[in-house]
């Protein structure tokens, strides 16, 4: 995996395509996505259960299994969370960008600012990027790094509520409760958090697939082989 | 001397037999959720230690925390404790009234002067320099502050003098204010609830005179034996909850079969109290018991979440508006959503209209 990465777009020979996406972070987006989808699914139905089902309580174990899947999905999803991280630590300089915005570099909010123009149709050509250009990593690092550790603290100060005061999970994320105003307060934000998440990948999926069709350079494809091609 | 009375002497000048003085803290201890052993514990700190007064003041609030006090489903437990607290200082419970009343205040400081238990039901009210709230001729909190400088320690009782309850709801006219927010010098035990079960009163107040100390509090400052779990953590309908039964309706046939009421609003999974455990009126019954949700009534703030009959309830967004998470959450993706389409018809109309240089956008 030692494909040298070109430093700026300035050396970086037109055409040629730059190996982006390392293995492990191509492995945790997909497994993110599909954590993502299972926990705002069983979530969704924690909060608004499923009409009642009928018979003795012995019988069914529905909204037990609901929960249980829920935080399983949630230790996989915290667990490929803190590999992404340290991966940005230890990966190559685009894995980088899930971790910080570059907000002290005056190219990147110029950068940011050509973004928006074009997604407002007010500049003709989109910049060409080798990693995220700066509105997606804006969007990355809001929506997935700030709001993924959002919910990690919040879900797993909740699960500590069933695993009962003094259990590892309330004395590492316990503090959450009483910070956001009591445990009601801590699971509304929680759910807010599910929604927030479900408004991202409708952006993030119509833009991926748009950027394909329309952009200078390859997305999707980009996600799944590592590569990220350029048209000129 | 009243310095060296012990809390038995004055049990026993109140005509209570040493029979009911045993059987008392033997309950006390199971009560507490402590071993047999620390039945003796109790009865020899009661029959040797010196007397510690208990102040108890009255603040902006409805008194059901006194109610539900002398209610203690063991009348035995109500008794003892009574006999031992209505000495020093309750206006609603004292013989003593006006500037005798008043001046049994001064004469605790002086006697006991850091070593008495301030026990406050309700708050203060502070806005207008304390106008709201009015005793003896001067502003509620001025009193509180002045007893609160010369105590040992600060049993905040109900959901009033805990979090603020009802009179501090949204928009709180009267900036009635919790204990601690206003006594930050001095140890504040918070035995929430509107108002707090007779019996966890009672334990409260007999484990810190008996044992000198404060009972182990959470992070939020409640003592950790009577809050430390949710009421779902222990509710007997708990099973249907994870069957998937719930009652959707008041009059539906889940309601009859008992089903959980988490669909109809109940609260049990966020409040933290002794209901489904101790229940009320001496373990008659308890409200999920009868077949009505929690209320919520022991957590900050549970005035203004929303409708009791919600299972998503309402949050203050900014500016007082209140709408549930779902809701807000439903507009920001249906938000997303529209502008997605829209974005993507402009996008498409541009991309087949795109001039023919054979230039990518
Ligand atoms: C994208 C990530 C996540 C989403 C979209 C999500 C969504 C939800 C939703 C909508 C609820 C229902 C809230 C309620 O009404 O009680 C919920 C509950 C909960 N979540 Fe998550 N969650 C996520 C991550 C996590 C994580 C990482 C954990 C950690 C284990 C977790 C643990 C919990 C717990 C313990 C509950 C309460 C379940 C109950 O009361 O029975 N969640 N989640
Ligand atoms: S009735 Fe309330 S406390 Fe009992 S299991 Fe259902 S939601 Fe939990
Ligand atoms: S069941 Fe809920 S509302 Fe009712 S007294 Fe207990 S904590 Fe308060």
């Amino acid at each position: 995996m030692s494909i040298p990465a070109p430093e700026n777009l300035a050396v970086h020979h037109a055409s040629q395509p730059v190996y982006v996406f390392e293995a492990p972070v191509r492995v945790w987006h997909w497994v993110h996505a599909l954590s993502v989808v299972v926990l705002s699914i069983t979530g969704y139905l924690i909060a608004n259960p499923l009409p009642s089902i009928g018979g003795e309580a012995s019988e069914h174990f529905l909204m037990g299994n609901l929960r249980l899947v829920h935080f399983i999905a949630g230790y996989v999803f915290t667990i490929g969370f803190v590999v992404r991280v340290y991966w940005g630590f230890v990966g190559n300089r685009y894995s980088r960008e899930f971790l910080y915005l570059p907000v002290w570099r005056g190219d990147w909010w110029r950068g940011l600012f050509d973004e928006i123009g074009y997604y407002l149709f007010l500049r003709k050509r989109s910049k060409r990027s080798l990693g995220h250009n700066p509105l997606a990593q804006a969007a990355m690092w809001l929506f997935n790094f700030v709001l993924g550790i959002f919910m990690i603290v919040s879900g797993f100060a909740l699960y500590s509520e069933g695993l009962g005061l003094g259990s590892w999970a309330d004395a590492l994320f316990g503090w959450a409760i009483p910070l956001f105003g009591g445990a009601q307060n801590l699971r509304m934000l929680h759910i807010l958090g599910m929604w927030l998440f479900i408004a991202f990948a409708i952006i993030h999926i119509y833009m991926a697939v748009r950027a394909d069709i329309m952009r200078r350079q390859s997305s999707v494809s980009a996600i799944i082989s590592g590569w990220r091609t350029y048209r000129d | 001397m009243a310095d060296t009375e012990t809390f038995y002497d004055v049990m026993r000048k109140h005509g209570i037999t040493r029979r009911s003085f045993l059987k008392f803290c033997s309950l006390t201890a199971a009560g507490l959720g402590l071993g047999p052993e620390f039945a003796g514990r109790i009865v020899h700190a009661l029959e040797t230690k010196p007397r510690t007064p208990v102040i108890w003041l009255h603040g902006l609030e409805c008194t059901c925390c006194t109610e539900s006090f002398i209610r203690s489903g063991n009348p035995l437990a109500g008794d003892v404790v009574l006999s031992m607290i209505s000495l020093d200082y309750d206006d609603t419970l004292m013989a003593a009234a006006g500037h005798q009343a008043e001046e049994l205040l001064e004469q605790t400081i002086e006697k006991y002067d850091g070593r008495y238990i301030l026990a406050c039901e309700g708050n203060p009210p502070l806005n207008e320099d304390g106008m709201y709230c009015i005793q003896a001729g001067k502003p509620y909190v001025e009193k509180l502050r002045h007893m609160a400088d010369h105590c040992k320690a600060i049993i905040a009782w109900g959901s009033c003098a805990s979090w603020g309850c009802v009179q501090a709801a949204r928009p709180n006219p009267t900036r009635a204010t919790p204990i601690h927010k206003v006594i930050t010098d001095k140890p504040v035990v918070k035995v929430p609830g509107c108002p707090p079960i007779a019996e966890v009163m009672t334990g409260v107040i007999t484990y810190m005179i008996a044992f000198d100390e404060l009972p182990e509090l959470d992070r939020q400052g409640r003592p950790k034996m009577f809050y430390s779990q949710r009421l779902h953590d222990k509710c007997y309908r708990r099973p249907h909850f994870d069957a998937g039964q719930f009652v959707e309706r008041f009059d539906d046939e889940g309601a009859r079969k008992g089903y959980c009421l988490y669909k109809v609003g109940c609260k049990g999974p966020t409040t933290y109290n002794a209901c489904s455990t101790l229940e009320w009126n001496g373990g008659l019954s308890w409200p999920v018991k009868s077949g009505h949700g929690c209320l919520g009534c022991a957590e900050d703030n549970f005035w203004d979440k929303g409708s009791f009959y919600s299972a998503v309830t309402n949050f203050g967004v900014m500016g007082g508006a209140e709408a549930t998470a779902d809701r807000v959450g439903g507009v920001i993706a249906g938000a997303a959503a529209i502008g997605v389409a829209a974005h993507a018809a402009v996008s498409a109309v541009k991309h087949l209209s795109r001039d023919k240089s054979g230039e990518a956008p």
